[in-house]
């Protein structure tokens, strides 16, 4: 029940603070207070028991914040540009929300029901990694197991998009500078 | 820009080994303990980044150069289609098969266990900690032309 309560509260600190984030006027600001909602979403993930994503989220949310404030003080941009959502028109946003309740609605009805325990189903893939992993990869780790095991090829997949990443930002960012010497000599 | 006041520096002087050696620790033992190869390469990555960050470009390109953080890079994206690929070749295997697991079988608190998910760990954590270093310095040093026309 302790848990139930410090999530609660957690929860309430971290909308506040995406209010916070909305409506300050600072960028730098803004940026520092992303960092404390991730910081308590890690909590969070501590304290229902998933230590792998805690020190994940926390990690990257300090080296996002980290880049982020280099990149705006880099910039140096003091306040953030005048722009309202009430320019946008509503009814076409209205269209959207419809259609992507629409797409997902089969998705959503094949999800068990909320507060249901999923490891009753005996022959579901997670009761299946739970129960096997171990001698199947030799890993106590069981998420190690499955991210580097059974799901390979999705750590692939995420290995290919940090690489692609690091390949754009080199080769746009350096394409500028290198422009700008050739104009300059 | 040289860097951050002196209390700064020698704060980072002190540190910079222990979270280098924390990220270390969480790369190779990610398939015991909490952690692994993703979250181990951004610690070592933020030790890179707090060396920039204190001391400036010139100190930080002795500990690890633009270059060489470029070639870890592809060598870590190049170890982890390898490791892949080397079930893949194997007869009667599928792709990212854990080949080495019958030399080194799994037995808690052992770090040469668990087959190939410890150098597949290890692959990732080279490759995402150099990946985000070299996404830092291209953010921070090169100054993109916008900037110039505002001034």
């Amino acid at each position: 029940m302790m848990v139930e309560i410090a999530i609660f509260f957690l929860l309430i600190f971290m909308i506040i603070g995406m209010l916070f984030v909305l409506e300050i006027e600072n960028l730098l600001s803004a940026v520092v207070m992303m960092g404390a909602i991730g910081f308590g979403l890690s909590v969070i993930f501590l304290l229902l028991g998933a230590p792998d994503l805690a020190i994940v989220q926390i990690a990257v949310e300090v080296i996002s914040v980290v880049i982020l404030i280099r990149a705006t003080i880099h910039r140096d941009i003091k306040e953030r540009a005048d722009e309202s959502l009430s320019n946008i028109s509503s009814i076409p946003l209205l269209v959207c929300i419809f259609f992507f309740f629409l797409m997902i609605y089969p998705a959503l009805r094949l999800l068990p029901t909320f507060g249901e325990p999923v490891f009753l189903n005996f022959y579901s893939s997670s009761v299946y990694y739970l129960r096997d992993g171990f001698h199947l990869t030799g890993a106590p780790n069981i998420v190690s197991a499955i991210i580097l095991d059974f799901r390979a090829y999705d750590t692939l997949g995420e290995a290919i998009v940090l690489f692609t990443s690091v390949i754009g930002a080199l080769s746009i960012l350096r394409y500028r500078n290198r422009k700008k010497e050739h104009n300059a000599s | 820009m040289s860097g951050m006041t002196g209390i700064v520096k020698t704060v980072a002087e002190w540190i910079k080994g222990f979270i280098l050696f924390y990220g270390v620790y969480i790369v190779l033992q990610g398939h015991l303990t909490p952690g692994g190869g993703f979250a181990g390469g951004v610690i070592i990555a933020c030790s890179f980044i707090m060396m920039e960050l204190a001391f400036g470009k010139q100190r930080a390109e002795k500990e690890l150069s633009e270059h060489g953080s470029h070639l870890l890079d592809e060598f870590g994206a190049i170890a982890i289609l390898l490791l892949g690929l080397w079930g893949y070749f194997l007869p009667q295997m599928p792709f990212f098969s854990n080949v080495l697991l019958e030399y080194w079988p799994g037995s808690p608190f052992h770090i040469i266990s668990a087959g190939s998910i410890p150098l597949i760990n290890l692959a990732i954590g080279i490759k995402v900690g150099t990946g985000l270093y070299t996404i830092f310095v291209s953010l921070a040093e090169y100054k993109p032309e916008l900037q110039e026309k505002e001034e």
